[in-house]
């Protein structure tokens, strides 16, 4: 491996060297069967250079010579944003593990089995069912290095299962699926496999809902698809500082319901969402993000830190990129209920699984449109069928500001989210029907 | 590198065998508000191999362009390892050619300082409208080159030049905040980009507008949509479900996706192609070495054709359209859409609208996704029709429904056919794809509507 420091703190004042090596294996489903197996292997080299007071980036994937990766960076430099941090010094790193040699140690065969052995309970349960999929295990190794002497590398391994049925019956077309992300390797499937054969349950009979105002329950996968993608904009650093995050200004206020806890925590074990350090070699740590209601913190890099004059949540996120503030892993706190009760209060609703275009919204304010792709009527207190054709709208703000209820079950969804599920008192339903 | 790559593909022991090498350059530039966000610069080398034993595929990508004979070996033992006896494969002439970038005014050739002069002057718009809290830019050029070999003796070599801008205006009131966003793209030419100072300063004052609009009430309404926007609802709500690989291996697809359906009225015509010179889905050879084609998807309301790699077109017992697209090296390439539009008729503006008592004229585009079934896209820019004309503004909406009935509620094509160059395509992972789409003005009866 090259050495790409050296020649950058010879051009600029700092200097920071970030690499990914990646090795990733996919093996791919398709019509019940398997159809093809894939090796990827990837070497990312990102150069931040601080140089005048500004910072110049660039990013080489694969054989990209020091010289031609220095001379890119110093190319954008006069351009560059005014660097209002400095880099790190060494650290000790608490260790929070996300490395498990075992999900290497996984053969293409063993994968092979994993996915035909969850197709087949599907198709036990519904013999017509089409699945597609992806088993696949990465391994990469991450190594940060910047010129005031802070050195640090780690490994991570993620091992993924996921698989979408369809089912095609006169003029309908009905989608379900789940899937599993984790730092270990995942040799059981069964909770994947009940609750894709749960949906296939509820979904049985197609019913339809009058349009109106109802009661709508979303579960952690419809939560994942209708209300988070707002929050992560609001509670992100970048849009803090610049102002358009509905929530800049109102740490301390109660925006949302009591009974709403949000946490970003980076920490935990064998999540894939964690690290030791974020990006940038800040340590990770859990950052309250609201408590009982109340906007407590944001989330923030180095950069946006120091604009917003605190400190760094170590949330210096790549996405191929200068880093910028992200997500690690998403919790938001559970309930005292329990599901089956809270279903049991509603005497016409909605449960909501999944929804598509949601994320097409209004971000910034909340707003919201979204397609329910997959989602279940409710009456008196029992699911009773599949609704389509329907649309739920409404605003984040307000759904969170004024809960009905959290479960006391919550589960992770893809590895990143955690959620119990959520009750709204009343949302605008509309349903063209069957 | 012929000569290298013929010899690598030698001996392989697979049905098919290629190897794609790529080497990329970006430069891209983002604001937020005043602030410059990020100045990239990014350059790429590295390739894959794609193997095909019997209906079994293996593939294998890479950075390190050494030992690539291993790299065939390794994506051929993965393609057994699927074990997938029969393999269809539609036959395709070997293709020989070198095609040089399509470029006018090249963006490589202009000076960083020269395009950020004129991003600061579109922020500066922007941020300097009444109201607007601040306004986020991204700006980015890419040069790419493809070497394609293949084991049936195909050696191309393409490059193409991307330019693409995204510029939106964020307008905040205490606690509500509106945005508003314009996307455009070019195929090699930075012209596109500039000369929006206008348009701009328009965007930035809707965005303020829109704060005190009112909202839609959710329900059905009759829409007409602009040709942006119809060139969106055209590529999510019909575009995806042409893509054969969906369909290919469900034999209740194909039936309900069966040729000669009737999916809409004598008015509808749709088209994909990449064999128009000049637009973002423009190329001379798809990504498996096949040459660009014009395909009608709909003509007069008939379902006639459909999007084909070599693969699905094989097992379908079709004709490949030259639609397999990878969005870079580590991808396969897939079945995607090229520019993909929907044929101009004859209604002009002013009948189209002229008896619509309550309806939604709905324009630009603000995104999209498909279930293939269902679709939802929302617009960027909405207002009420009453009594036969365009009335207020209000909060830009979603639009959302089943395929099947809303193609079949188009009454009425306008005369305006207008290319849509500002998007870029999502699929199995692979993002953005250069993409273009349009449409004229359509009318939709019946449509679902929610405000955002």
């Amino acid at each position: 491996m090259y050495d790409y420091l050296s020649p950058a703190k010879k051009v600029a004042e700092h200097a920071e060297v970030f690499i990914v090596h990646a090795r990733r294996t996919p093996v791919r489903f398709e019509a019940n069967q398997l159809k093809q197996v894939q090796t990827k292997e990837s070497t990312t080299v990102a150069l931040r250079i601080i140089k005048n007071g500004r910072i110049g980036f660039a990013v080489g994937n694969g054989a990209i010579p020091p010289e031609t990766l220095v001379a890119m960076a110093v190319e954008t430099v006069p351009f560059g944003p005014e660097a209002e941090f400095e880099f790190p010094a060494a650290d000790n790193y608490l260790p929070v593990n996300v490395f498990d040699a075992g999900v290497d140690d996984v053969s293409i065969e063993r994968m092979a089995e994993l996915g035909l052995g969850l197709i087949e309970k599907l198709r036990e349960h519904t013999p017509d069912v089409l699945c597609e999929g992806n088993v696949s295990k990465q391994v990469s190794e991450i190594r940060l290095s910047n010129s005031r002497g802070m050195e640090t590398s780690y490994q991570r391994s993620v091992f993924s299962v996921n698989i979408e049925g369809v089912l095609v019956r006169e003029g309908d077309l009905l989608f379900v699926g789940d899937g599993e992300s984790s730092c270990r390797p995942i040799m059981d499937c069964s909770r994947i496999a009940e609750s894709t054969i749960r949906q296939l349950e509820y979904a049985r009979v197609l019913t339809r809902l009058d349009s109106k105002t109802m009661p709508v329950v979303f579960t952690p996968i419809g939560i994942a698809s209708t209300l988070v993608a707002p929050l992560g904009v609001a509670f992100n650093g970048k849009r803090v500082v610049d102002g358009s995050s509905p929530l800049k200004g109102r740490q301390g206020e109660k925006v949302f319901d009591v009974k709403f806890n949000l946490w970003d925590d980076a920490t935990l074990p064998f999540q894939p969402g964690s690290c030791p350090c974020d990006d940038e070699g800040v340590p990770s740590q859990r950052t309250p993000l609201v408590e009982g209601g109340v906007v407590k913190e944001f989330l923030f890099d180095l950069q946006t830190a120091r604009q917003a004059g605190t400190k760094s949540t170590g949330s210096g996120r790549r996405g191929g990129g200068l880093p910028g503030p992200g997500s690690s892993s998403l919790i938001i706190g559970e309930g005292v209920e329990s599901y089956q009760d809270i279903l049991k209060q509603i005497d016409e609703g909605l449960l909501v699984e999944f929804t598509m275009g949601a994320e097409q919204g209004n971000l910034l304010s909340g707003d919201f449109a979204g397609n329910v792709l997959l989602g279940f009527a409710v009456r008196n207190g029992e699911i009773v069928g599949r609704v389509k054709d329907t649309v739920v709208s409404g605003n984040v703000y307000q759904i969170l500001g004024s809960i009905g209820a959290l479960s006391r079950e919550a589960r992770w969804v893809s590895g990143f989210l955690k959620t119990p599920y959520i009750l709204c008192p009343g949302l605008s339903v509309v349903s063209k029907g069957v | 590198m012929r000569d290298r790559l013929s010899q690598v593909l030698k001996g392989h022991q697979a049905d098919y065998a290629e190897v794609r090498l790529e080497t990329n350059e970006v430069s891209h530039i983002t604001y937020r508000g005043r602030r410059v966000d990020e100045i990239t610069r990014a350059a790429s080398s590295g390739g894959n191999v794609r193997a095909r034993v019997g209906g079994g595929w293996g593939f294998v990508s890479f950075n390190e362009l050494d030992g690539l004979k291993d790299k065939v070996a390794l994506a051929v033992r993965q393609a057994r390892l699927v074990n997938r006896q029969e393999g269809y494969f539609a036959p395709a002439e070997p293709v020989v050619d070198i095609v040089p970038p399509e470029v006018s005014k090249d963006p490589r050739s202009m000076p960083f300082a020269d395009k950020k002069k004129l991003l600061d002057e579109y922020n500066e718009i922007i941020l300097g409208t009444p109201g607007i809290q601040t306004s986020s830019i991204a700006y980015a050029d890419a040069f790419k080159k493809v070497t394609f070999a293949s084991s049936e003796g195909s050696y191309i070599e393409q490059s193409r030049v991307d330019v693409t801008l995204r510029v939106a205006a964020v307008a905040r009131d205490g606690g509500e905040v509106q945005q508003t966003s314009l996307s455009l793209g070019s195929k090699g030419d930075f012209g596109v980009v500039e000369g929006l100072h206008g348009r701009i300063g328009e965007l930035a004052k809707r965005a303020v507008e829109m704060l005190s609009a009112p909202k839609v009430k959710n329900g059905e309404y009759t829409v007409i949509l602009d040709p942006v926007l119809a060139g969106v609802f055209t590529h999510e709500a019909f575009g995806h479900l042409s893509e054969s690989d969906h369909i290919y291996e469900n034999e209740k697809l194909r039936q309900m996706m069966v040729l000669g359906r009737k999916f809409g009225g004598n008015l509808l015509n749709i088209v994909d192609g990449a064999a128009v010179p000049g637009l973002r889905g423009s190329f001379k050879y798809d990504d498996e070495g096949v040459p660009a084609q014009k395909t009608y998807l709909i003509r007069e309301g008939y379902l006639v054709g459909r999007l084909h790699s070599r693969e699905t077109a094989g097992v379908m017992d079709e004709k490949p359209t030259g639609n397999a697209r990878a969005v870079g090296y580590l991808f396969p390439p897939i079945v995607r859409m090229t520019n993909t539009y929907i044929e101009p008729g004859d209604v002009v503006f002013d009948d189209m609208i002229k008896d619509i008592r309550l309806g939604i004229y709905a324009k630009d585009w603000y995104g999209g996704t498909t279930s293939l079934e269902m679709f939802t896209f929302s617009a960027g820019e909405a207002y009420m029709i009453r009594d036969g004309k365009v009335a207020e503004l209000v909060r830009p909406v979603t639009l959302s429904g089943n395929v099947f009935t809303t193609l079949a509620n188009i009454d009425a094509v306008g005369n305006d056919l207008e290319m849509n160059q500002g998007g870029g395509c999502g699929k199995a992972d692979q993002a953005p794809l250069p993409v273009s789409n349009g449409s004229p003005h359509i009318r939709i009866r019946r449509c679902l509507v929610g405000g955002r």
